[in-house]
């Protein structure tokens, strides 16, 4: 057995045991990891030699928008946030749930109401106990229209009992349905069944928070020094735009098993600065690779360069709405759009890190989603092509009378070469003349949520591990529906989902009518694509949220 | 002198204050706002978040308050998009970085070009002009986005000599690659200018009266040729400087500084109303407060100039 798969054999373990509703102690293993760590030449478990320096230093694009998990909204802040704190449930290397601050769960049996039992032995950074009246005080925080935070949605979504109410100021904010039964126990009340819920209590907006620290510091109580966390690591050091410093924290509940001493992040950005200073050893992680290269850097650094699936999309939608040009309003249409693109092109000439080719909205490696067998997925690409041609002259659509439209896409030097390829696909096989549109992000942003385009590129990345993070965004009334779908058949599926136990056949239903109306083009799947120097162990190459938590990596002697 | 120097700034707040109506009304005019994002907020949660941020009032309500702010509290406001950061404190963070390299880099253009040109023009047209000449020309196409980079090849890939970015307190050898890369097209332009401007005064009237006088070649570049030759170079300097000390986004980027110049950029792309505002003013002073110096400067160097 090799010592990834000792660790991720371990890990399994860990979460079995957790999911049978037990605690995870083990007094003997525990107490040999505590030796080996203690000793700082061994992992605990698989016996590998562990480099001196246990310091884990890592490329940010950008600096984070803000260490606060109320507040943050971006990936990079996420990442920091992840470190510096922990919720209910925490995630393995494959994004199973695991423990964090709770030890385990029970839900009600129309999964409206869950009871965290929370571990005794949880700390914060000061001392204190982490209690089941910091996580009240933290969703309290979330919802509170004066904390203003971007992510009060999420708390909406997760149906608690009067969120959306407080956060349109129809509540008192004491009415949110979490309560603290006792110090060590935590009960959710929902509005709706959600079998997924335990999931969604992985995101960062609904870690605890520190009251005292709060009320004392008010906005700048995310400051080191002042920052109170009960995470695996504390805030050290903080200079914005340069980097951001994380050290162990000395009394999180499992500190003894962990053994990244300290975590950098590194603000460079620029991704092929990025990639340099890794090549120069500045760095052991760079997340992202420059579009292209990913090939070039897997024969340069054989197992260095790793490319897994992500829980991401990547589609152009089509303006349905009164805005639209009339041609996407018929089926054929843009059905022949989507049937002419050659997606290998796309995924094996251009973007050429492992991205799976799409013909459904939804990721295969969403959790409980099986890919149905949509018809254009099992045609050849001559197939699709003959049916793109005969459908388009269905349409009306020729020589002579050739079909036009205006393609939008925000600036990015990746998104310029699959609108062209895309576009030089349908002038040569159909004969369509797409007009390439480029817009600054929050330019382009506004003008898609405007429908004041044609055609449009989008990309979604799921909140949390199951199909409905990317088909509720093509029910009628999402926010996020930029094309204006709309179709009643797929609305009540996806209500009927909600409540079900097993949802995955409504997903597919849904997933073929998509297939048979095309409201969009699924062009791929997105694949991380990161390189990871060869002593860092325990990245969760198979966690497609790419939820990393820094005490589950260690670094090895070379 | 004293009184022009008042003037000057008196006249610099109406100066100001436009620069600050003028930016607001522009960046509120740009589409889409500090908190559009792919994730669409819902329309409440917006409210509630432009609430906080007081983007909920009528804009020239927004600018009396936001002007009161700088003149009362010295207080630039949040920053919509780094939200545990006062713009303040992007500033107070960022500036003393930017500066630090900008103001260097200024110094080793001026010492660098100045002696370049001088050089030139003594030796014009032989072989020492015609390298110096080629040099500044080679400096001149190499701008720091092209600098930057060639410089973390060799310096920080091949060699291993510096590291390739970062900034960790101003440690020299972070800083001698920013200087570098900024440095060098300004020093280009200062030679070129310094060695046409000397030539002219090396060929003017009172310098061939000087060295009819006799007096040492030495003497009468250095005391009376140098002087008059600044001129064009002070004129180029002023807004030079405003450009070296208000940062610059390559340097930023490619070094991973933490100065202003990516500050800023990223401001207008996040649509981070306030921290653009900062920047902006300081970078309004800065420009009115190097100008006087300039002014200043010219009435020393040559005193027919009067204010």
């Amino acid at each position: 057995m090799t010592p990834f798969k000792k660790t991720l054999a371990a890990t399994l373990v860990g979460s079995a045991i957790f999911l049978a509703g037990c605690s995870n102690d083990d007094a003997t293993s525990e107490s040999a990891a505590t030796d080996a760590a203690a000793s700082g030449a061994v992992h605990p478990i698989t016996g590998e030699a562990l480099a001196a320096d246990q310091t884990f230093t890592y490329w940010a694009l950008d600096e984070h928008s803000s260490f606060d998990p109320q507040i943050v909204e971006d990936v990079s802040g996420s990442e920091h946030v992840r470190n510096l704190f922990e919720g209910l449930l925490n995630q393995d290397a494959d994004g199973n749930l695991v423990p964090g601050v709770a030890e385990r769960y029970e839900a009600s049996e129309d999964k409206k109401t869950y009871t965290f039992y929370l571990r005794e032995d949880a700390k914060w950074s000061n001392g204190d106990p982490v209690t089941a009246g910091d996580f009240v005080y933290a969703w309290q925080r979330a919802v509170n229209p004066e904390t203003a935070s971007p992510y009060a949605w999420y708390m909406e979504i997760m149906s608690i009992v009067n969120g959306a109410e407080i956060i349109n100021g129809e509540a008192p904010i004491e009415s949110l349905g979490v309560e603290a039964i006792d110090e060590h126990t935590l009960k959710v009340e929902l509005t709706d069944s959600l079998p997924y819920f335990p999931m969604m209590v992985v995101h960062t907006t609904t870690f605890p928070a520190h009251k005292a620290t709060i009320e004392k510091f008010g906005s700048e109580w995310t400051k080191p020094g002042n920052m109170i966390s009960n995470g695996a690591y504390t805030l050290s050091d903080h200079v914005v735009n340069e980097r951001a410093e994380l050290v162990r924290n000395p009394m999180y509940w499992d500190n003894e098993n962990t053994i990244i001493e300290k975590i950098v992040a590194i603000v460079v950005p620029d991704e092929n600065q990025g990639l340099i200073r890794w090549k120069a050893g500045e760095f052991d992680l760079m997340s992202s690779v420059p579009t292209g290269q990913f090939t070039a850097l897997q024969e340069e650094f054989p197992g260095e360069a790793i490319a897994y699936p992500r829980l991401c999309n990547y589609y152009y939608t089509f303006n349905l709405s009164e805005s639209g040009p009339e041609a996407f309003k018929d089926v054929r249409v843009r059905k022949a759009l989507a049937y002419a693109l050659d997606r290998k092109v796309i995924t094996e000439q251009i973007l050429q890190g492992g991205q799976p080719q799409a013909y459904t909205f939804t990721p295969g490696a969403t959790a409980n989603f099986e890919v149905p067998s949509v018809e254009f997925a099992s045609m050849t690409q001559a197939e699709r092509d003959e049916a793109a041609k005969a459908l388009l002259a269905e349409a009306g659509y020729s020589a002579e009378n050739p079909l036009q439209f205006d393609m939008l896409y925000n600036t990015s030097e990746g998104h310029k070469q699959i609108a062209t390829a895309m576009s030089q696909m349908w002038k040569a096989k159909l004969g369509v003349e797409a007009t390439m549109n480029n817009m600054e992000w929050k330019t382009f942003l506004t003008e898609r949520g405007n429908q004041n385009f044609e055609m449009a590129r989008g990309a979604w990345c799921g909140d949390y591990n199951e199909a409905s993070t990317f088909l509720d965004l093509l029910r009628t009334t999402s926010g996020y529906n930029d094309g204006k779908y709309s179709n009643a058949e797929v609305d009540r599926l996806m209500d009927e989902a909600k409540t079900m136990a097993d949802p995955s056949a409504n997903y597919t239903a849904i997933e073929q009518i998509l297939a048979e109306e095309m409201p969009v083009i699924p062009v791929y799947h997105y694949a991380g694509n990161i390189m990871l120097h060869s002593n860092v162990k325990g990245w969760p190459v198979n966690n497609v949220e790419q939820n990393w938590y820094a005490r589950n990596l260690y670094k090895v002697a070379e | 002198m004293v009184s022009f120097i008042v003037k000057r700034l008196l006249t610099a707040i109406p100066t100001l204050l436009l620069l600050i109506v003028v930016s607001f009304l522009l960046m509120h005019s740009a589409p889409g706002g500090p908190f559009t994002s792919e994730r669409k907020l819902p329309p409440q949660v917006e409210a509630n978040i432009n609430a906080k941020y007081g983007l909920d009032k009528p804009l020239p309500v927004q600018i009396v308050n936001y002007v009161k702010g700088i003149v009362f509290d010295f207080d630039f406001g949040p920053s919509f998009r780094y939200k545990d950061r006062s713009v303040n404190d992007l500033i107070h963070d960022g500036f003393p970085v930017t500066l630090t390299y900008g103001a260097i880099s200024a110094l080793v253009a001026l010492l660098v070009g100045v002696s370049l040109g001088v050089f030139a023009a003594l030796n014009q047209n032989t072989w020492k002009d015609y390298t110096a000449l080629s040099f500044t020309f080679t400096a001149q196409v190499l701008p720091n986005f092209v600098m930057a980079p060639l410089l973390v090849l060799l310096f920080t890939l091949k060699l291993g000599w510096l590291p390739g970015g970062g900034w960790e307190g101003g440690k020299i050898q972070y800083i001698i690659m920013p200087v570098i890369a900024l440095s060098t097209s300004y020093m280009a332009t200062i030679a070129r200018i310094t060695r046409s401007s000397m030539l002219e005064i090396l060929n003017s009237n009172f310098i061939r009266t000087a060295r009819a006088k006799g007096l040492p070649y030495h003497r009468i570049i250095l005391r009376h040729a140098l002087k008059p030759a600044m001129l064009p170079v002070l004129s180029y300097l002023g807004p030079a400087m405003v450009g070296l000390i208000t940062g610059s986004v390559i340097i930023d980027m490619y070094f991973s500084t933490g100065g202003i110049g990516v500050l800023f950029v990223n401001g207008a792309l996040n649509r981070d109303y306030s921290t653009i505002m900062g920047i902006t003013i300081l970078v309004g002073v800065l420009t009115v407060l190097l100008n006087l110096i300039v002014d200043v400067l010219y009435a020393w160097i040559d005193p027919k100039i009067r204010y």
